[in-house]
């Protein structure tokens, strides 16, 4: 028998980013909020303590920070035709695990998607013809740019975000990133200084005319205090970010920009060790009563809530609601249902490799999101009437890390190990730059999250199945962007340059990106949507779902911008209307 | 009649407040003396004592100072408290030992005291009934204690010095009386009272609390009086930032006291002299352990501390000037790069941030040269920091004492 605790206003599923800025936010409302987190606490200075963190076999290979699947584990097969099998272990995507979530280990891009990216559907339609989408399953976030361009702010400065305009108030800055949606005012912090790789890439794309800027890091370029008051240190360029935590307070996570101040609140309690098995709805089905958890010494617990926050990483959160009987589920065959629906990844198969000679680019300089980037040819900034395709990618060439055992190339055609490999090794570490296409993933019927029928967990609740693969609408796009590498790749004229093309067959074995998106998509429509545009449950109105899982489609972007934006204006709706008159906030 | 009854509500009215005030005013007494520093134990209830406290003289556990009759001070009259707090004797003839700093508190005022007592009679009771002292002998026997106050207690009330401010007075009774500055910071003789030279720096309970009179560097004498407004205030300035007991220190007391307290303290304590002892000179940069130390340096605390030794606002201490590193005694700076520490968490100054520990990465030789290094360049200079210093800490630190 679950032991029933005393209700809170607010139980909150995970204590990531969103979980964190949720409770900052309702805390100050005034509410008794308690945060239940399956993994461990984290603080900087013991758990990534500066003497040991710079550790990559123990972070980056064998990936301590990390969700297990001991934990939890998930299925994956390509299409409804396959029979899902387990992943034996975490590799395309990693999703964090413990206090701060994925926004521990992340690298540090804070983008906005494009105002466009919102209203792909209305705005793709409006300007190819709804013909030229037929085999995409686009839909409207419900949610306009500038209706929330100030919850983008205020995660920008929460975070520190160092970076420069290309759009302010509608004025075009150069420098900037001209394609981005209006702001109301700039970063908080001046760009990162920029590596030598992404120098001659900012040379290389001006003398073609497109528009390169410096990509929005909330790894720190200046020391810096956000508005909760919390401080940060500057960014040493160590090249320990994804996949670490960071010893030196510079990369915003919610340790350095939020729990300091959280965590001294009366009215916050954060309970670690401690996983929830399911959301209880009280018997009208309508409203959630309560979440049923288990704590690190396996005793059961009911906490009862006036509001419950799913605030997991997407794909969790998915499960959660599909484990817990809330909404619809989505339907492959006919195409209803909400729940599971319109999931997305990243396209990312793209990329250029340039060798050069007698270059010094010393990629051991560098920090996450460290790069320099065109929009020229990411989402609808360019025009497709042309193109047998709809999306786009951000093109980057920048700095993240030239760690000793991930990172080694070497040219074509050099043995794989031995002698020759190491002189390869040694002579092109210093002379090898990558431009990555980080490409848009949009929503097809046949991509979708459902509950495993054959394999569960270790409490013997179903696993999370994931049925994807590259649509082929995406896979065009893909292509068209390793053209563009190969464009300003020749300009730079290295001496080789190797082009790679994205394909058919998504894996789940070599790391692509920790960017799920969707399966709890948000929109104006309860039959295409499983949240509305507060990210609040349509069928069950005292519960929110936040994070990535809200997505419609995925933008050729990181997401945790949009993400944090997200967050702030879920809490906002709750403060300023949910408390006023509790219940759904937009009426079918 | 009415009229009257109006009058006399309005008196009755006024009397609340004034009573209300007093209350308010024992809270800030509360603050000023750090009260709740020692007799709140860490996750306990307010006032109901429980800490254990170590002295030189063996482990001492603080008592319930709640109304609770039973265990704690209820059965108290104004009084007895006014004669334990300054006097340290208890309504029972029992004699507290100085870990209670009476002999500072002797020199707080009639209405200080007043209105503390009044504060104290608001505080929920709480039933906790502490255990007994454990000090060694001969010092577990009580009785002696009237020896020792014959022999160092000076009882008396502040008087202030004439020819100084207003202010500078103010600091003066802040410093020595509610705020027992010197209890950490005044060395101690043999038998636990004070030395002779007040507030020059003192070990204790495995932290050396560096000199804060108006020695310059070693003192707060570099600091200008803001800086040393900021420092209680917040927790850190542009020189130090406060870690180890002087967290609690600033989280529970200076944190909260007024603007105009905190400046009277930074005058008085500017204006105070400096121990005789000279300012060594630096050891010079050729000499191995200083360069072996520099190299650990680099490899180690560039990071966050900077190359220039500058560290970050908010963020991580300066090394260079920092008048911790320029204690005769390297015992904290060797504590905090074992162990590690947390800056202190105030309103002003959230973050918190924390050294890691390197117990497992530097051996004692290895952290002597880093340690002699700090201390001597920049500008710095300080005495040289020896292998079998550091091997006495880290035994320390292992024996949890």
């Amino acid at each position: 028998m679950a032991k029933i605790l005393p209700r809170k206003d607010v139980v909150i599923m995970g204590l990531g980013w969103t979980g964190a800025i949720l409770a900052q936010e309702l805390t100050d409302a005034g509410l008794n909020v308690v945060a239940i987190e399956r993994g461990p606490w984290r603080d900087t200075a013991t758990d990534f303590n500066i003497g040991y963190m710079p550790d990559e076999l123990r972070f980056a290979v064998r990936k301590e920070l990390f969700l297990s699947p001991v934990q939890e584990a998930m299925t994956m097969r390509n299409s409804t035709s396959q029979m899902a099998l387990p992943m034996r272990d975490y590799g395309s995507f990693l999703p964090g695990n413990g206090v701060g979530g994925a926004g521990v280990h992340w690298n540090g891009f804070v983008w906005r998607y494009f105002p466009s990216d919102f209203a792909l559907k209305t705005q793709l339609t409006k300007r190819y013809g709804a013909r030229r989408l037929s085999e995409l399953q686009l839909e409207d976030w419900g949610l306009a740019y500038d209706e929330f361009e100030h919850c983008f702010d205020q995660f920008e400065y929460l975070t520190g975000t160092s970076g420069k305009a290309g759009n302010l108030n509608g004025q075009v800055i150069e420098g900037g990133n001209v394609f981005e949606g209006a702001r109301n005012r700039d970063y908080p912090n001046p760009p990162l200084k920029m590596p030598y790789t992404s120098a001659l890439f900012i040379e290389a794309a001006k003398n073609m005319g497109l528009h390169p800027f410096p990509a929005p890091a909330a790894n720190l370029s200046k020391p810096y205090v956000n508005p909760l008051g919390v401080s940060m240190g500057q960014c040493t360029y160590c090249g320990y970010c994804e996949r670490f935590g960071c010893a030196n307070y510079s990369k915003a996570t919610p340790q350095t920009t939020i729990l300091p101040v959280l965590m001294k609140k009366k009215n916050f309690e954060a309970r670690t060790e401690s996983e929830v098995l399911k959301i209880n709805l009280h018997p009208d089905g309508r409203t959630a009563k309560s979440v049923t958890y288990l704590d690190r010494a396996g005793q059961e617990f009911e906490q009862p809530g006036d509001i419950i926050l799913l605030c997991g990483y997407g794909l969790m959160n998915v499960r959660m609601m599909l484990l817990s009987g809330i909404g619809h589920p989505y339907d492959p065959a006919s195409g209803e249902g909400a729940v599971g629906r319109n999931y997305c990844y990243q396209t990312q198969g793209a990329g250029a490799r340039l060798i050069f000679e007698g270059k010094h680019f010393n990629p051991f300089i560098g920090t996450g999101a460290l790069s320099a980037t065109i929009d020229d040819f990411n989402g609808d900034a360019f025009d497709h009437s042309k193109l047998d395709f709809v999306g786009g990618a951000g093109i980057s060439c920048g700095s993240s890390n030239g760690r000793p055992i991930g990172y080694h190339p070497t040219p074509q055609g050099t043995p794989r190990w031995g002698s020759k490999w190491k002189k390869a090794v040694a002579e092109t570490y210093q002379n090898t730059l990558g431009i990555g296409a980080q490409g848009s993933s949009y929503p097809v019927r046949g991509n979708y999250l459902d509950l495993d029928p054959t394999y569960k967990d270790r409490f013997g609740r179903p696993l999370l199945r994931v049925t994807f693969d590259f649509p082929d609408n995406d896979l065009r796009m893909a292509n068209y962007m390793s053209d563009q590498l190969a464009k300003i790749g020749r300009s730079m004229n290295p001496k080789e340059l190797t082009v790679s093309h994205a394909g058919k067959g998504w894996n789940s074995v070599p790391y692509q990106t920790t960017h799920n998106t969707g399966g709890a998509p948000m929109g104006a429509n309860p039959k295409t949507s499983a949240v509305n545009r507060y990210l609040q449950s349509w069928d069950v109105s005292n519960l929110f779902v936040l994070g990535a899982s809200a997505f419609q489609n995925n933008a050729g972007k990181n997401p945790t911008g949009t993400v944090g934006a997200l967050a702030y204006w879920t809490a906002e709706a709750i403060r300023d209307r949910y408390l006023k008159q509790p219940g759904a906030l937009v009426q079918t | 009649m009415r009229g009257a009854l109006a009058a006399l509500l309005l008196v009755a009215a006024s009397s609340v407040a004034q009573a209300q005030d007093q209350v308010a005013a024992g809270r800030y007494q509360a603050i000023l003396g750090d009260c709740q520093g020692c007799h709140t134990a860490p996750g306990g209830q307010p006032f109901a004592g429980g800490l254990v406290l170590e002295t030189p003289f063996g482990n001492m556990t603080v008592p319930n100072v709640t109304q609770d009759r039973a265990s704690g001070i209820g059965g108290w009259s104004e009084a007895d408290f006014r004669r334990a707090v300054r006097e340290g004797i208890t309504p029972d003839g029992k004699r507290l030992y100085p870990a209670m700093p009476y002999p500072a508190y002797t020199r707080m005022s009639d209405a200080d005291l007043a209105s503390l007592w009044a504060y104290l009679k608001t505080v929920v009771p709480v039933h906790n009934a502490v255990e007994a002292d454990h000090l060694r002998f001969p010092f577990n026997i009580r009785a002696l204690m009237a020896g020792w106050d014959w022999l160092y207690f000076k009882p008396g009330r502040f008087a202030p010095a004439e020819g100084k401010s207003a202010a500078w007075n103010r600091g003066a009774y802040l410093v020595n009386g509610p705020g027992h500055c010197g209890a950490c910071h005044t060395a101690k003789t043999f038998f636990g009272a004070d030395g002779p030279a007040a507030l020059t720096g003192a070990s204790l309970q495995g932290w050396f609390a560096p000199e804060i009179t108006g020695a310059k560097p070693r003192g707060v004498g570099g600091w200008s009086a803001d800086d040393i407004v900021a420092y209680l205030k917040s927790g850190w300035n542009s020189h130090a930032v406060a870690s180890g007991p002087m967290a609690e220190v600033v989280e529970r007391s200076t944190s909260q006291m007024t603007d105009g307290d905190l400046e009277a303290v930074a005058l008085y304590l500017k204006d105070q002299p400096a121990a005789s002892e000279p300012v060594p000179t630096a050891v010079a940069g050729n000499d191995p352990a200083v360069a072996a130390g520099k190299v650990l340096y680099q490899n180690n605390c560039t990071a966050c501390h900077g190359a220039n030794g500058k560290g970050e606002a908010l963020m991580f201490p300066p090394l260079a000037g920092n008048p911790v590193l320029l204690q005769s005694s390297a015992e904290n700076l060797i504590r905090v790069v074992l162990a590690g520490a947390q800056a202190v968490s105030t309103q002003a100054a959230p973050t918190g941030p924390s050294m890691p520990s390197f117990a497992w990465k530097l051996n004692d030789a290895q952290l002597a040269d880093l340690l002699t290094y700090v201390r001597n360049d920049w500008g710095n200079q300080a005495p040289p920091v020896g292998a079998d210093m550091v091997a006495k800490v880290r035994a320390s630190l292992k024996s949890g004492s």
